[in-house]
C-alpha cells in the first residue's frame, strides 16, 4: 500500500489525497441525495395511501417511472437531455456550471429522485401494514389528516420499515459510483485514475474496495443504532409484527 | 427543440442489436447467477465453518461494493488470470463480452444467494427432518425436496431481482460495450442526437421493465392464493 504515499503526477500531493477527495464526493453525494430521497419519498409514499383523487395516481406514475428506467439512463437524462429541453438561457447556464458542480448537481438530483421512488414504496408498505384501527381511532379522536399522518401513522410506519431502509441507505453509497459516467470524480473514478497513472491495478482498486467495505459497515452500524434507539416496547422486535 | 422521429427510425436495427446483447447478458447473469448463488446459499447454511464462512464473506463483500467497481476488477483481472492459468506469463487480451458475462455471474450470484437462502429458511424444519428420516442423501434432499420448495417461495423476489439485473446491464457502458444504452450512445455521439436517443432508450427500458414488473405482481397474487 506504499502507493498511497507516493506523490501524484500533478505534484500537488499524494495519492492518499486523491482517495480522500473521491471519498469526500462519494459521501457528500450519498448523504445529499439521501436527504432529498427521504423528504420526497415520504411525501409520495403518503400520497399513495390517500383514499381517492388524482394524487395517488400521480404518486404511482412517479414510482413506476423512476423504478423502471435504469439509474444510468436517468443520469444521462439529467445531465445531457434536460439542459436541451429547457429554455436556451437556462440550459446554457446549467451546462456552464463550474466543475465539479456541473456533474454533481445533476447527479444529486438524479440519485435523490431515483431513491425517493424506492423509499416511497417502502413508506407505502409500512403505512399499509398498520392495522386499520389506527386510522379509525385517530379520526375518532378528531385528528385532521395531516396531524394523523405526522403524529400517529408515520412514526409507526417508519419503525416497521427501518430494516428495509437500512438496505436502501447502504445501496445509495454504491449507487453514487454511477455518477462517474457524467464526470464526477468520486471513489471508483479515483481508483480508475490512479490505475491509469500508475498501472498498479491491485493497489488502486484494492484500497477503494476496502473503503467501500468500511462505508458499508459504518452505514449499517448507524442504522442499527437508530433502530435500537427508536424501538418501542410494544413493537418488541420492530421487524416481525405489523 | 423539436424531436426528430425519422432520425430515430433509421437507428432501430442498431438499437435492436444492442438490445440483443443486453438480453444475452441478462440471460447469462440470471442462469449463472442462480446456479452459483444457490451453491453459495447452500454453503452458507452448512454446519461446517470452513464452508459457510467463505461463502458468507463472498456474499457480503460483493453486496458492499458497487457493480461498476466489480466490472473494473474483472476487466483488469480476467486477462491476468487467463495469462496465469495458461502460463503465458503475461495478461491475455479478452473481449468485453467475456468480461461482462463473468462480472454479472459473480456479482448477481451474491444477490441471488441471499434470496435463495431466504427461501430455504422459509421451508418448515419438518421438511429437513423428513428428508433425513427417509434416508435421502444431502444432495438428493436438496435437489428433489428442498430446492424446488425454496425457489417457489421466493419466485416473485427472484424475478424482481432479475428486472434489477436487466437494468444493471446498462452499466457495461463504463467499458464501452455495445448494449442497448451503448448502441444509443454511439449513435447519439455520431449524429449529435443525444436528446432523441436517450429518450428513446428510456422509453424502451420503461416499457420492458414495466411489463415485466406487472407480470411479477400478477404472479405474486396467484402464488399467494395457490399455495396453502
Amino acid at each position: 500500500m506504499s502507493l498511497l504515499f507516493e506523490p501524484t503526477p500533478d505534484g500537488a500531493g499524494r495519492y492518499l489525497d486523491w482517495i480522500a477527495s473521491g471519498l469526500g464526493w462519494t459521501l457528500f453525494l450519498a448523504l445529499g441525495a439521501w436527504t432529498i430521497a427521504l423528504v420526497v419519498g415520504t411525501l409520495i409514499g403518503v400520497v399513495r395511501t390517500l383514499p381517492k383523487g388524482i394524487l395517488p395516481r400521480l404518486g404511482r406514475a412517479y414510482v413506476e417511472t423512476f423504478r423502471n428506467i435504469p439509474l444510468l439512463v436517468q443520469m444521462f437524462f439529467w445531465y445531457f437531455v434536460l439542459p436541451e429541453l429547457l429554455p436556451v438561457r437556462t440550459g446554457m447556464a446549467i451546462k456552464q456550471m463550474d466543475p465539479p458542480w456541473g456533474s454533481f448537481v445533476p447527479a444529486l438530483i438524479c440519485l435523490g429522485l431515483f431513491t425517493a421512488a424506492r423509499i416511497a414504496e417502502q413508506v407505502r408498505a409500512g403505512l399499509q401494514a398498520l392495522p386499520r384501527g389506527q386510522i379509525q381511532a385517530a379520526s375518532a379522536l378528531g385528528f385532521a389528516r395531516g396531524s394523523m399522518y405526522r403524529l400517529i401513522l408515520l412514526p409507526q410506519a417508519f419503525r416497521i420499515i427501518l430494516p428495509t431502509l437500512t438496505n436502501e441507505f447502504m445501496t445509495i453509497f454504491k449507487n453514487t459510483s454511477v455518477a462517474l459516467t457524467i464526470g464526477l470524480v468520486e471513489l471508483t473514478a479515483t481508483a480508475r485514475e490512479i490505475n491509469e497513472n500508475t498501472f498498479r491495478t491491485f493497489e488502486a482498486f484494492g484500497v477503494v474496495t476496502i473503503v467501500y467495505l468500511v462505508i458499508a459497515l459504518i452505514a449499517w452500524q448507524v442504522m442499527y443504532r437508530i433502530e435500537r434507539a427508536v424501538q418501542l416496547p410494544s413493537f418488541a422486535s420492530g421487524r416481525s409484527r405489523p | 427543440m423539436m424531436v426528430d422521429l425519422s432520425a430515430i427510425a433509421a437507428t432501430v436495427p442498431y438499437l435492436l442489436q444492442g438490445l440483443w446483447f443486453t438480453l444475452q447478458v441478462t440471460l447469462v447473469g440470471v442462469i449463472g447467477g442462480i446456479v452459483f448463488g444457490s451453491l453459495l446459499a447452500v454453503a452458507r447454511l452448512s454446519q461446517h465453518r470452513l464452508i459457510s464462512t467463505p461463502a458468507a464473506a463472498y456474499v457480503n463483500l460483493m453486496r458492499s461494493i458497487p457493480l461498476i467497481l466489480v466490472i473494473f476488477w474483472v476487466f483488469f483481472l480476467v486477462p491476468w488470470a487467463i495469462g496465469w492459468v495458461t502460463r503465458s506469463g503475461r495478461p491475455v487480451a479478452v473481449g468485453a463480452s467475456l468480461t461482462i458475462f463473468v462480472t454479472f455471474v459473480l456479482f448477481e450470484a451474491a444477490y441471488y444467494a441471499e434470496i435463495v437462502r431466504a427461501g430455504f429458511r422459509s421451508i418448515s424444519p419438518g421438511q429437513y427432518s423428513a428428508c433425513e428420516a427417509l434416508g435421502l442423501s444431502k444432495f438428493h434432499a436438496y435437489i428433489y425436496i428442498l430446492f424446488p420448495q425454496a425457489i417457489r417461495n421466493v419466485l416473485p423476489i427472484l424475478l424482481t431481482q432479475t428486472i434489477v439485473l436487466f437494468q444493471d446491464t446498462s452499466l457495461v457502458y463504463v467499458i464501452s460495450a455495445t448494449d442497448l444504452l451503448g448502441a444509443a450512445t454511439k449513435i447519439a455521439q455520431r449524429d449529435g442526437r443525444l436528446v432523441e436517443m436517450y429518450l428513446t432508450v428510456g422509453v424502451i427500458y420503461f416499457v420492458l421493465c414495466f411489463a415485466a414488473s406487472q407480470f411479477v405482481k400478477q404472479l405474486q397474487g396467484r402464488l399467494a392464493y395457490g399455495v396453502r
